[in-house]
């Protein structure tokens, strides 16, 4: 039943909303106004001249913004399907069947959101120079995976704890193989959750700094690390263009996926934490 | 037709010790209708996924004339089970949930319309093609799930519970759609129930499983008429239980000597009696004929209960209302046992 919207629904509403807008919109706001100016100084409050140089230069060759946006969409794709890869079973398996030490892995795959990224990446550091991963594509999608994987894991888990394995075995009764009973019958329940893991598994990769730098070794230059390089030499039109070329993924695949993040698969993800 | 055989069949699930089917052998017609009845827990649901091939064996066989499928794949061995809760696919409309076993046979799309047009006629659920399952009422949902499971003419059809989750009216229905489409179609069927007028009223064949073991294997009658014991007895409703000794076709207890049919045990035993084949009199009779004291009587609208006691026994009766009008609690008559109703099961 959909309740009637009363007074204080509405303006609860309201103020959600005005919040949502000033935390995360606001902030955006100077930095496109950046992006088109030519020179911006207190205190005024718009800039005096507009210009489109910050622009030509962010997309021009010699930048390398746009070789840096492929790698970097290049990165977090293939980071993504690898956490699906992995997350899917895993969610099944804590989400579904009860096992020996089961809180124990929970916990573990719980612990790259806790544990800061610095602590872990400087042990695995040194063990991809030894294997030969440092300054490489590889080694980056590599390190990735470690906080990709706990929100992939999270969500799957949540997903499978609401699915009922009768169905499949209902398909198998019926003449299905394993293959075509995951296509038509798993595939169809557990795409909203594949979905939502991996829009937040493809936005943390994509936001990716210190793992990148230390085991990109500079060498594996991502979006983010070139933003950095720009906002501290100073160069605030520049930033500017790069930082809405950078957020520009994220509000794309929001708006793609926006209905698969409400009701039961999002809440089902997150009733698991 | 194919006919089914379970020999020996048990299954001990991991970290348990105790079985939770023992045992378990039955030979089963080719074109029947068995029930496998026990409470919730006795193993029957076990049997049911290990026959599917859903839940593996921890030993013993299964055949379907006489050839083993405990090796082959779920999918390749020609047995459909129909689930309690139905679980009809919530993506697919009724068309697709009905053909999907054709799918997955590959047959090509228009077969399968068409095929699926013919069977909701046969199910009684003509022109739903279109509808979800969310938009069907919990009795036509349980008739797609059959349909969906008769389309594949699966050599064996399990179900599950198939009249547990129906009203009144609606068992009679469903009772007799599945009684005549798995005549017409002649496709062995096995279905499990917790409830034995379930298993009466469907059933060719009943196997009662009490604990993993299989106790009784016969026709519904039989468990009314000739209970191997008390327990199974008193799973069928049994309530009246005299103990003595039977010999020379006369069954001695505290409250007389009765005339038993000659195929009864001998020995010690259980008298037992179903509450509904006593006659009441006035007068005493010549034949298995005692003194009783009305101790409680209560009117259920087309019968009436009676609770009487014979000496220190008490023993339940059922009579027809108009025969018990002018009686009342505290009153003495005469109950007589016809020597065919009484049967003797060992103690």
């Amino acid at each position: 039943m959909i309740e009637k919207p009363t007074l204080l629904s509405n303006s609860f509403r309201f103020i959600t909303i005005a919040m949502l807008i000033t935390w995360l919109v606001l902030p955006l706001i100077p930095l496109a106004i950046w992006s088109f100016a030519k020179g911006w100084f207190f205190p005024h409050i718009l800039p005096k001249y507009w210009s489109l140089k910050a622009w030509e230069y962010a997309l021009s060759d010699t930048a390398g913004v746009l070789d840096s946006l492929w790698l970097t969409i290049f990165i977090s794709a293939v980071a993504t399907f690898l956490s699906i890869l992995i997350g899917v079973p895993a969610g099944r398996a804590l989400g579904m069947y009860k096992f020996k030490g089961k809180e124990i892995v929970e916990l573990l795959i719980l612990a790259p959101t806790i544990v800061p990224g610095i602590a872990v990446v400087l042990g695995i550091h040194s063990v991809f120079i030894s294997i030969g991963l440092t300054n490489t594509v590889t080694g980056v999608i590599l390190v990735h995976l470690i906080p990709t994987l706990p929100y992939m894991v999270l969500v799957m888990s949540g997903i499978f704890a609401n699915f009922d394995a009768e169905f499949e075995d209902q398909a198998r009764s019926l003449g299905a193989s394993p293959i075509k009973t995951f296509w038509y019958i798993t595939l169809p329940a557990i795409l909203p959750g594949i979905i939502v893991g991996g829009l937040f598994a493809f936005l943390v990769s994509w936001s990716q700094y210190i793992l990148t730098l230390l085991i990109g070794g500079g060498r594996v230059l991502t979006l983010p690390l070139l933003l950095f390089n720009f906002a501290t030499s100073g160069r605030n039109d520049i930033t500017g263009a790069i930082g809405m070329i950078y957020i520009l993924p994220g509000i794309i695949i929001l708006l793609l996926t926006a209905k698969h993040l409400s009701g039961r698969s999002a809440v089902g993800g997150f009733g698991q934490i | 037709m194919t006919h089914v055989s379970i020999k020996k069949l048990t299954k001990i699930y991991p970290g348990s010790t105790e079985p939770s089917l023992d045992n378990l052998s039955i030979e089963i017609e080719s074109g029947s209708l068995t029930a496998l009845l026990g409470p919730s827990g006795c193993g029957k649901t076990t049997t049911m996924k290990m026959i599917a091939g859903l839940l593996s064996q921890t030993s013993g066989d299964v055949t379907f004339d006489n050839i083993s499928i405990l090796n082959e794949k779920p999918e390749n061995r020609g047995v459909v089970m129909v689930f309690q809760n139905h679980l009809l696919f919530p993506y697919m409309n009724v068309l697709d949930n009905i053909g999907f076993g054709l799918k997955m046979r590959n047959v090509d799309k228009e077969e399968i319309h068409q095929r699926v047009i013919e069977m909701l006629e046969l199910v009684k659920l003509p022109k739903l093609e279109k509808r979800m399952p969310k938009e069907l009422s919990g009795g036509q949902q349980q008739r797609v799930a059959l349909a969906r499971a008769l389309i594949v003419q699966p050599k064996v059809l399990l179900l599950d519970e198939p009249l547990s989750n129906l009203d009144a009216h609606l068992r009679f229905e469903m009772r007799d759609l599945i009684r005549n489409l798995q005549q017409s179609m002649g496709i062995t069927t096995i279905f499990v129930t917790h409830d034995q007028e379930e298993a009466v009223v469907l059933a060719d064949k009943v196997a009662l499983i009490l604990d993993g073991k299989l106790k009784q294997y016969d026709e519904p009658d039989v468990f009314y008429k000739r209970p191997i014991d008390e327990a199974t007895a008193r799973f069928f409703g049994g309530q009246n239980f005299i103990n003595g000794a039977s010999k020379n076709g006369l069954f001695e207890s505290s409250v007389g000597k009765f005339k038993i049919p000659e195929i009864c045990m001998k020995g010690k035993g259980i008298l037992t009696f179903r509450p509904e084949n006593i006659q009441i009199s006035n007068s005493k009779s010549t034949l298995n004929s005692v003194k009783a004291k009305i101790i409680e009587k209560i009117f259920l609208g087309t019968q009436t209960r009676l609770k009487l006691s014979i000496d220190s026994e008490i023993i339940q009766v059922i009579a027809n209302p108009n025969e018990v009008e002018n009686t009342e609690t505290g009153v003495e008559i005469f109950i007589n046992f016809p020597p065919s109703s009484l049967w003797v099961m060992p103690k």
